[in-house]
């Protein structure tokens, strides 16, 4: 989504980061996606209390650390070098994961491929037949959290829709987003079908067409 | 009783061909490159491998499967951007891969090292890596059933041991150190130093020495490089 190709009072992306960084609760635990949602991490106010989770063992991740302060075993999900704020813990893989699974983690943001009204994502795997598969965190993240949001363009760069009536692509957890923040429109998705939350530059009606779907709300 | 090995070599014993081997790590953090150098040396193939990731670069890992050492992986995240030897293998169709999601890997490492013979989880539920699996609707919520992964060794790194076996790690290299030690016939950890037993402040102890049959103290290269800790 570069500049120039943005349309008219469309978010950028890190309007979209501060979008959802604007509805998560103060002194939330959070986990932020590889990708796009890591950009979230920047629009946190200061003393929002929030506290970052990365799920290979770490409550407490604060920001990259200056250049020569890289710590080769101090990194996030992505394998970036992280650092470490007042309060963090470390723990293992099983343990971060049952904290996942258990419910403990309040939001997770999670990039995607397609979202389908339903709630459905798919975000693993492009289906290209000849991909190295690789699946990490990400079907245990979209089912754990207590609340799934998806952070993402809602076209490709081709111009097709990701949010859609029923996902084509592999999918990663069924029926386990909440809501979709993108650079036309918040949109919340479920069992009663996308509801339009907040639009950005463009009519309701305009939005249906992009998407060729019925939507709900404003 | 704990084994205080003085090689890598040492440490790892004999690990026979067709052997499951756990590894450590997740990507470069808490990988134990010189007992994985060790299991190169000794020559052992046709084995399994349990690990995150399927190798970065050229070395340790990433070499045991360009060596054609790996008859099959169990991982989560095989791809990655240095991962060129695990990718050409598997387009060359010489390895078999078994994808599993990063919490279901740690889980059925976990339930192995428990006595738990399988458990029902939500993640995967409807998605192609469930395919075959039985499912179950509990407390309204759909789930699939996971079986234990267990194997015949596994190699760890942890940041300090004490000669009776209990291990400390260091930040994010803990990873799936603690789970794996739990989960093999034999666990060998590669530390930084080993200090005497009562050295360690016993309630910091992570991994119990009773899940840890040898360890060995390494100055690893690829550890904390330009930091002091």
């Amino acid at each position: 989504m570069t500049a120039s190709a943005r349309a008219t009072g469309a978010l950028t992306r890190q309007q979209i980061a501060a979008r959802v960084a604007a509805d998560i609760p103060a002194g939330a635990y959070v986990n932020l996606g590889i990708g796009l949602p890591t950009l979230v991490g920047d629009h946190l106010p200061p003393g929002s209390g929030v506290t970052l989770h990365t799920e290979n063992g770490m409550l407490g991740m604060g920001p990259a650390p200056a250049p020569g302060d890289v710590d080769p075993e101090l990194v996030n999900a992505g394998k970036v070098p992280v650092t470490e704020l007042p309060g963090a813990s470390y723990f293992h893989q099983a343990d971060s994961f049952a904290m996942m699974r258990g419910g403990h983690i309040d939001v997770c943001v999670l990039g995607a491929f397609q979202v389908s009204t339903a709630g459905d994502l798919a975000n693993w795997s492009t289906g290209a037949p000849d991909a190295i598969p690789a699946v990490g965190g990400a079907m245990d993240l979209a089912v754990g959290a207590r609340r799934t949001v998806v952070m993402m363009t809602l076209l490709t760069k081709d111009g097709a829709p990701k949010l859609v009536e029923e996902c084509t692509l592999p999918l990663t957890g069924v029926g386990c987003v909440a809501r979709v923040y993108s650079d036309r429109a918040v949109l919340d998705v479920g069992p009663s079908g996308a509801m339009v939350v907040e639009r950005f530059g463009v009519g309701h009606a305009e939005l249906e067409d992009l998407l060729g779907l019925t939507l709900g709300g404003a | 009783m704990t084994r205080v090995a003085d090689t890598a070599r040492e440490a790892l014993g004999d690990v026979p061909d067709g052997a499951t081997v756990m590894i450590g790590g997740f990507g470069p953090a808490g990988q134990p490159v010189e007992l994985i150098e060790a299991l190169l040396a000794s020559g052992a193939s046709d084995l399994v491998v349990v690990s995150n990731n399927a190798g970065n670069g050229d070395d340790a890992l990433a070499r045991l499967v360009r060596d054609g050492r790996v008859r099959r992986i169990v991982c989560s995240f095989p791809r990655q951007v240095d991962s060129w030897h695990f990718d050409a293998a598997y387009r060359a169709g010489r390895i078999e891969l078994e994808l599993v999601p990063q919490g279901n890997l740690a889980e059925r490492i976990r339930a192995a090292g428990a006595g738990i013979g399988a458990f029902f989880t939500p993640t995967g539920y409807g998605t192609p890596l469930a395919e075959g699996k039985e499912t179950r609707v509990l407390d309204g919520v759909p789930m699939v059933l996971e079986t234990p992964i267990r194997a015949d060794v596994a190699l760890v790194k942890a940041h300090r041991a004490d000669t009776a076996g209990n291990l400390v790690y260091r930040r994010t290299a803990r990873n799936f150190g603690p789970v794996m030690a739990t989960a093999a016939t034999r666990t060998v950890a590669q530390v930084r130093d080993v200090v005497p037993a009562g050295a360690l402040d016993p309630e910091t102890v992570v991994t119990p020495g009773i899940y840890v049959e040898a360890v060995v103290a390494l100055d690893s290269t690829t550890a904390i490089a330009g930091v002091g800790a």
